[in-house]
């Protein structure tokens, strides 16, 4: 009922959301029709505006565009303009999700055992060089890291294409990019959960309860600490499944963060406005299944 | 209610299937296709494939293989010869035009094309509804612009006429010195028909998409590529150097040269995609190839503002810009300085000396407007667009430093988004501002028309009747040599009297590919390079 609920909710925040993106990209200066080419009339700048509508009022527009999205239409694109938004989705989104989802696993990967680990050696040489590398990879950002690992791994070593997204060869490289950051911000979470979990009274109680350390780390300790992670993990996940401007761009990979800056650039506004609202509804679905994931984790939660 | 315990059940059996499932996903998201003979960078993704919508370089380059007009232009130095069209009667006037089709044309479906489809094609740019951009380049088709801004609505009052299935019947307004360069120009090219009719705006999503070019569109994916395949039934498919071209859009110039350099591209072809910090460097390199092409960069005025309103203001601010220090210590790719607006090297014309740099003149003149040395001078706003740290913003800051030092006056610089940049350009929102034009044909009206009293393009707020009648004199010319004149006065009033522009150099363009492993590419100066003709050259074995 509660799940219900929470889906139900999210109708109405989708629309003042969808609202306001649309009313905020036409406030900005300059229009989807501008250019260094100026029509030879201004006749044919009046045709293309009428042509998509912009010659109405915002509110009218508006109202039109909820209609079509009721039918599960995105609208036509206005910089490209043969494409819907649909079909901007359906050929990008898929694969930002892929590469997001290899980032996410990447970050995970690396993120969990070194949080375990630089909290299981506390104090320890494996703490400090496990702590100094996670606070170096959230330091540093994905516009470095790329160009350093394409130098590295592509043009000294030739361990990897240098770009584009067509073999299982090419997916390596962008993924570790981008989730580099999101494993450091992980083995941090953790690490900090596992300290804080070490010193909760059913720790205790376990302890004086005769339960070996390791047990005790990985039975409990370590199942705490993952609830901080757990909720990161919802947003970061939105983060990197709607794709990412800066490492698409680098590795030249056909995803949908490219799109989602270009087309507030372009006052591409039926775009913008699709992009935000897939963005928020990937951001509260995932944020649903965080609170499922909850429940699954801990017992002692519980929705009404 | 859920069964958690359930669940976690589940998820715990589950996990050994984790890993080996992502690597099948890997696999089956990897696409199996053939290698492309030919791969381009070709800057950023084409706005669209429809002739009529275009108005992009990058757009038309890859449109060019697609569709062809009645005439196309060869790949050495971008002349017009036949197309569609094998051969064409011009009247002793210069207004009518009467084009043969060659015998036989189809699409790459199979259908004829004729000079119905012709027509048809040259309606839909004019037809309001279509709402093309660059319908402009049928105005100077008889009530070609009355029906586009519909003073008419019947379209067999245009000047095309269909006299049979293989003759074309052109009036034209007045006598069109480049009427057949325009012929070659994607807004004139030859589209399918019965496809549009039938899918609207999402005609080019069809397949297989009829093409009258000697490539057909096999695959498009948006910031993927686009992939062309050899049109076995175009006319002069015999010539067709390629099979399969793959056409990457890639708007970063340090991934274009990445890609480049490891061999995953063969040809980058746009000056743009050449990283700026490595340009000394990399312009010794025998793979990269700079030459002069039709193309100006100058700064407008907004002569509708004091103190601007005033020649000798404009005159002063002209001969006070050092345009050496630009080339040299800025744009470093070959550009020749520019006192007039017109490229040396547009055909039938040689442009007028302009003003060069004289700081002394320069002070005189602005002492005459009444701003001895600076004087008095309001501090004035230079417009320009872009990111942080390219060239506009570069010039920028050096005319800034040189009107200080030469005239004393002080200037702002104001750096804006492109889209708002070009809002306030047409609505004369600005004092100065930076500003670039690109031919779209080889003649001087391409550059000196849109300077006319009502041109969308003029952009300044200076007007000038007899600027306009000297134009105007110009087009109704039908000898080359009168024409010439007309041009050379017009272009005089433009760069040394009225000054309501300070030309400062003509565009290089570069592309680079190893002309060991790539043939078919010569650098013109239209940078118009025919897909048709380019091929990789196989190694030896």
């Amino acid at each position: 009922m509660y799940f219900v609920r929470r889906i139900l909710f999210a109708i109405p925040l989708l629309l003042v959301i969808s609202a306001l993106a649309f009313v905020l990209v036409h406030l900005a200066p300059g229009g989807p029709f501008d250019g260094e080419r100026k029509p030879a009339s201004p006749e044919i700048e009046r045709n293309l505006k009428a042509k998509y509508h912009l010659d109405e009022p915002i509110w009218k527009q508006y109202f039109r565009y909820l209609g079509d999205l009721a039918h599960g239409d995105f609208g036509v694109s206005l910089k490209y303009r043969n494409h819907n938004v649909n079909d901007i989705i359906r050929q990008g989104l898929p694969v930002s999700v892929l590469l997001g989802g290899l980032a996410f696993c990447f970050a995970m990967a690396v993120g969990l055992p070194a949080g375990f680990l630089t909290a299981a050696w506390r104090g320890s040489w494996v703490d400090y060089v496990g702590s100094f590398l996670a606070v170096l990879a959230v330091c540093l950002p994905s516009f470095v890291v790329a160009p350093v690992l394409l130098l590295f791994f592509c043009l000294k070593l030739h361990w990897f294409p240098i770009g584009l997204w067509t073999t299982p060869w090419h997916m390596i490289l962008p993924p570790v990019a981008l989730g580099l950051y999101f494993s450091g911000k992980v083995t941090r979470i953790l690490r900090e959960g596992m300290l804080n979990a070490a010193q909760s009274e059913f720790v205790t109680a376990a302890r004086a309860k005769g339960m070996g350390e390791t047990a005790l780390l990985f039975k409990h300790a370590f199942r705490l600490a993952l609830l901080p992670v757990v909720s990161y993990a919802g947003p970061m996940l939105a983060d990197l499944l709607t794709g990412s401007f800066i490492i698409e761009s680098i590795f030249q990979i056909p995803g949908i963060g490219v799109f989602l800056v270009n087309s507030s650039l372009n006052r591409d506004y039926t775009l913008v406005v699709g992009l935000s609202l897939l963005y928020a509804i990937l951001i509260i679905g995932l944020n649903l299944i965080v609170d499922f994931a909850y429940k699954l984790l801990d017992p002692r939660v519980k929705y009404e | 209610m859920l069964d958690f315990t359930r669940i976690r059940r589940i998820f715990r059996r589950m996990r050994f299937l984790f890993l080996p499932l992502t690597v099948l996903l890997l696999f089956g998201c990897s696409r199996s296709e053939p290698p492309a003979d030919l791969t381009i960078v070709n800057n950023i993704e084409p706005e669209s494939l429809d002739p009529a919508v275009i108005v992009a370089q990058a757009d038309m380059r890859v449109v060019q293989g697609l569709f062809e007009g009645l005439t196309r232009l060869e790949p050495v130095d971008a002349q017009a010869v036949p197309g569609l069209a094998q051969s064409w009667e011009i009247s002793p006037d210069g207004k009518v035009y009467t084009f043969h089709m060659r015998p036989n044309l189809v699409w790459s479906t199979g259908e004829p094309i004729t000079a119905e489809d012709v027509r048809y094609s040259w309606i839909r740019a004019l037809d309001p509804k279509t709402a093309c951009r660059y319908a402009g380049q049928l105005y100077y088709i008889k009530n070609g612009e009355e029906f586009n801004t519909g003073v008419i609505t019947n379209a067999d009052l245009v000047g095309v006429h269909v006299l049979d299935p293989l003759t074309l019947r052109v009036e034209l307004k007045a006598p069109t010195a480049f009427f057949l360069d325009l012929c070659a120009f994607p807004t004139l090219y030859v589209v399918p028909r019965q496809t549009i009719e039938k899918y609207g705006d999402r005609w080019l999503m069809t397949r297989p998409l009829p093409s009258s070019g000697a490539y057909e569109l096999v695959d498009w994916r948006l910031n993927d590529k686009v992939r062309l395949r050899k049109n076995p039934r175009y006319w002069d498919a015999a010539n067709t150097q390629a099979n399969i071209i793959d056409m990457l859009p890639v708007g970063t110039a340090n991934t274009a040269f990445n890609l480049f350099q490891s061999g995953q591209a063969d040809i980058v072809w746009d000056k743009e995609l050449i990283p700026n910090e490595l340009l000394d460097v990399l312009l010794k390199r025998p793979d990269f190839h700079a030459y002069t092409v039709l193309g100006t960069y100058f700064i407008r005025f907004n002569v509708t503002r004091k103190p601007f309103d005033d020649p000798r203001v404009r005159q002063a601010l002209a001969l006070a810009v050092d345009k050496n220090r630009i080339v040299t210590k800025i744009t470093r790719a070959g550009e020749l300085t520019a006192s007039h607006l017109v490229p040396s090297g547009t055909r039938n014309y040689h442009p007028p000396e302009g003003p060069g740099y004289d700081p002394d003149r320069a002070r005189k003149l602005l002492a005459e407007a009444g701003y001895p040395g600076g004087k008095g001078f309001p501090r004035f706003e230079f417009l320009f667009s872009g990111s942080s740290g390219n060239n506009n913003q570069n010039i920028a800051i050096e005319l800034q430093q040189m009107w200080s030092d030469v005239l004393g006056v002080q200037m702002d610089l104001r750096r804006v988004e492109t889209q708002v940049f070009w809002g306030l350009q047409s609505r004369l929102d600005f004092q100065l501002c930076n500003s670039s034009w690109y031919g779209d044909y080889n003649d001087a009206n391409t550059f000196l028309g849109m300077f006319q009293s009502g041109d969308g393009n003029n952009e300044t707020g200076w007007k000038n009747p007899q600027y306009d009648s000297l134009i105007a004199a110009a087009n109704n010319e039908v000898d080359l040599h009168r024409r010439e004149q007309y041009f050379q006065q017009a272009e005089t009033m433009l760069v040394r009297d009225a000054a309501p522009i300070i030309p400062l150099y003509f565009y290089s363009g570069i592309n680079y590919f190893d002309t060991n492993k790539v043939s078919g590419i010569w650098q013109n100066v239209l940078d118009d390079h025919p897909l048709r003709s380019i091929r990789k050259i196989k190694a030896q074995p």
